[in-house]
């Protein structure tokens, strides 16, 4: 099952180590991963996506509470939340192609953020099934890179994770 | 008080770090200098209220102050220099992290502008030791010195205990750099609140599943030591009549004389002490985490039982075993809350059950009772521990080194007291045992103290033999000396048609000689008969370090020895019998 998991976290050099550290030593799954400071300036927010059963879970909450720097934890997916991700991708654009990677790129509302003569970078953004769906709908044309942000991840109402 | 006194005092960041140890109640700094922390020890030579004791390796400080803080419960303290002098250290720490013992690890650094560049001595230290320890710090300013020494022993002694690791890069500990110093009296951080009480609710329910309980045990762990829970602990478990089991970490917990004591469980556990937790409908674990040596097969484990949990760190419960009934809390006041409801409960115990499920504890009693072979013509290692039981009055401080003589110490040295018995459990570290025996006699010269060891873990740290000397010492070593690494040699035996794949040790050096040359008195029994005599002469030379070399019968195995993969009552009980 796929969980996402925030974490507050002191935003201490080492500490996103120990986050990182404890999955690798345990044997757990990242899927992804995303961190930056919030707007107080000594706690990161970390988003991170993981994959186990119930008790696997339950381990990783616990294990994860234990390291000092952890403030608080929730797990996104035990209730309502909202979950985006953001990519760019440069393709290769022939002239006759280029209206439909356009097209294709509206349909995802994504955004064409830099072209060249023979290339064009879009923006996307939206769930992880989303952004597979897109680079899935760009069948035909040639992908030259790609690059994923990682989950994001805050729940929906008047739920919060904060100190 | 003029208003003089009443200005902070200015000390450099090395003379603040020792102060602040002082301050703290340190009195004893294990370690080894060198050029990272030459300016920690100058500070620490013009000052008389801390006291450094100079080891031969560092490994062997880690484990002087973990015994240390296993005997007194107060974390033991380390100082090493940056790079091997950190590394050197490092098994040391993760003794401690597995065994959950308090310690505060001071390392050098290289100075901070050559941190990453590959200078001289520098090794990530928080990088190597982040795995093993509760939490480790650096210094980035030299006036955060006494606060972060504060929120060290603050982290490495609450909750559940740790080991935790400053390092210290040379530049914060500049002689001529000095600030004001103010020891924090006491600290919080948001991210960090142990739950101590446990959920009153909780221990309602564990105590009425206790009440009802037809066939209760209660299976008590290293964190009743560290809790300091002995006395609630026996007198809940006389009150509700429960046979009591302890593992390896918590032997002594509940005294082993006592009637309702079942043995050790486990690998090497007693026979009534496995069929009891198989055939148990209530397990009571208090300060225990189902570890594997314990469990055996986890698919197996005890299926008929409600598992009530204690422990104060959360990931320890339903880890490899699912418990009904979690309580996470400090042992202590969780079972002082269970003695207070018990006093307003109205329940009865089920006598009739109880009296039933005694009556075939007795008989699992007399199925194996601990026997081994005690003819005259060989001299066997459990008889040699009975002998030093004797001779001690059962009274000593025990450490042991890792193998076939560590099970011996544990089961046949009967622990009536908590903090008594000293051995890494959890890392298995062999060359524990002597600088354990250290810490602890250096503490308490008044108490015997003797280290159960073989020939193969002490020289993983004989050098001590030579602190041992210069501080005055007086250890008593037992080494049970059979020529072979006696635990791979028995699993050798067992699963390997007796392959000796390097288990034998040849060319041992004469350990007699051995100790005479570091100064001390070596005394070598080979014939059973001379045993006493030896022991006698041994515990005489009270202010002496003795070391016995004992030899020993090198056929013998532990047992019972649970079978690997099978429930908790599946045992080999001799080299012929299994259940």
């Amino acid at each position: 099952m796929r969980h996402i998991l925030s974490v507050l976290l002191e935003n201490e050099s080492g500490a996103l180590a120990r986050v990182v550290g404890l999955f690798a030593q345990r044997g757990y799954n990242i899927d992804s991963l995303t961190v930056a400071a919030t707007e107080d300036p000594t706690i990161s927010r970390l988003t991170l996506v993981t994959r186990g059963d119930d008790q696997v879970i339950e381990q990783i909450t616990k294990q994860l509470h234990k390291l000092i720097e952890v403030v608080k934890l929730a797990d996104l997916s035990e209730s309502a939340h909202i979950e985006r991700e953001l990519m760019m991708v440069k393709v290769k654009t022939t002239a006759e192609q280029r209206e439909e990677v356009k097209r294709c790129a509206d349909i995802f509302r994504g955004q064409i953020i830099d072209i060249t003569a023979s290339t064009y970078t879009i923006q996307v953004v939206g769930t992880s099934d989303k952004l597979e769906a897109f680079i899935q709908a760009l069948n035909g044309t040639q992908i030259l890179e790609t690059v994923r942000s990682g989950v994001s991840g805050i729940s929906r109402g008047e739920r919060t994770l904060s100190l | 008080m003029t208003s003089q006194n009443t200005q902070p005092e200015l000390l450099s960041g090395g003379a603040m770090l020792i102060r602040a140890l002082a301050d703290e109640g340190v009195e004893y700094v294990y370690g080894y200098p060198g050029g990272a922390v030459l300016h920690i020890y100058d500070a620490m030579f013009q000052q008389h209220q801390v006291k450094h004791v100079l080891v031969r390796h560092e490994q062997a400080a880690t484990h002087m102050a973990d015994a240390y803080a296993r005997a007194s419960g107060k974390a033991g303290v380390v100082l090493v220099t940056s790079g091997p002098g950190a590394t050197n250290a490092v098994t040391g720490i993760a003794t401690a992290y597995m065994d959950s013992i308090p310690m505060v690890v001071i390392c050098g650094q290289v100075m901070s502008h050559l941190i990453g560049d590959d200078a001289f001595q520098e090794t990530d230290m928080l990088g190597i030791s982040r795995p093993i320890v509760k939490h480790n710090m650096s210094v980035r300013r030299p006036e955060d010195i006494p606060y972060l020494v504060k929120k060290a022993f603050y982290i490495a002694q609450s909750g559940r205990p740790g080991p935790v690791v400053l390092d210290i890069p040379k530049d914060m500990t500049i002689p001529s750099q000095k600030f004001p110093y103010d020891y924090p009296k006491d600290i919080k951080l948001r991210s960090y609140n142990p739950n101590a009480k446990g959920h009153p609710g909780q221990i309602k329910k564990a105590l009425a599943t206790l009440l009802a309980a037809k066939r209760p045990v209660l299976y008590a762990g290293g964190g009743v030591i560290l809790g300091r829970a002995s006395d609630e602990l026996t007198v809940l478990a006389r009150k509700l009549n429960l046979p009591v089991t302890n593992t390896l970490m918590g032997l002594g917990a509940y005294p082993a004389s006592d009637p309702q004591f079942i043995g050790m469980l486990g690998m090497h556990g007693t026979y009534e002490a496995n069929q009891v937790m198989h055939n148990a409908d209530v397990i009571f674990a208090v300060g225990a985490r189902f570890d594997d040596r314990v469990t055996n097969a986890t698919k197996k484990f005890c299926p008929d039982a409600t598992i009530i949990h204690i422990d104060i760190d959360p990931a320890s419960i339903s880890k490899t075993i699912n418990a009904h009934i979690p309580i996470v809390g400090l042992v202590k006041p969780v079972l002082q809350e269970m003695l207070h409801q018990l006093e307003k409960n109205k329940g009865e115990l089920d006598q009739d059950a109880l009296g039933n499920w005694w009556h075939q504890i007795q008989q699992w009693r007399e199925v194996h009772g601990g026997r081994y072979d005690t003819s005259p013509s060989h001299l066997k290692p459990q008889a040699v521990i009975e002998a030093v039981h004797r001779h001690t009055k059962g009274d000593a401080y025990v450490t042991s080194d890792v193998g076939q003589h560590q099970m011996f110490a544990a089961q046949y040295y009967k622990f009536d007291k908590p903090n008594r018995w000293i051995n890494s459990g959890g890392l298995g570290t062999m060359g524990f045992g002597l600088p354990a025996a250290m810490g602890v006699k250096l503490h308490y010269p008044e108490a015997e103290v003797v280290c159960v060891t073989g020939e193969g873990s002490i020289q993983m740290n004989i050098q001590e033999l030579s602190t041992c000397k210069q501080y005055g010492l007086g250890v008593k070593i037992i080494n049970l000396n059979n020529g072979y690494l006696g635990m791979v040699k028995q699993w050798q035996d067992m699963n390997y048609d007796s392959r000796y794949s390097s288990s034998y040790m040849d060319s041992l050096p004469d350990f007699v000689q051995l100790a005479e040359a570091y100064g001390h008195v070596g005394i070598r029994v080979t014939k059973a008969e001379e045993l006493e005599p030896a022991l006698e002469r041994a515990f005489a030379l009270k202010d002496k370090l003795v070391f016995l070399d004992i030899h020993v019968d090198p056929t013998e195995h532990v047992y019972p020895m649970q079978i690997p993969g099978g429930a908790m009552n599946e045992m080999f009980l001799s080299k012929t019998e299994r259940t």
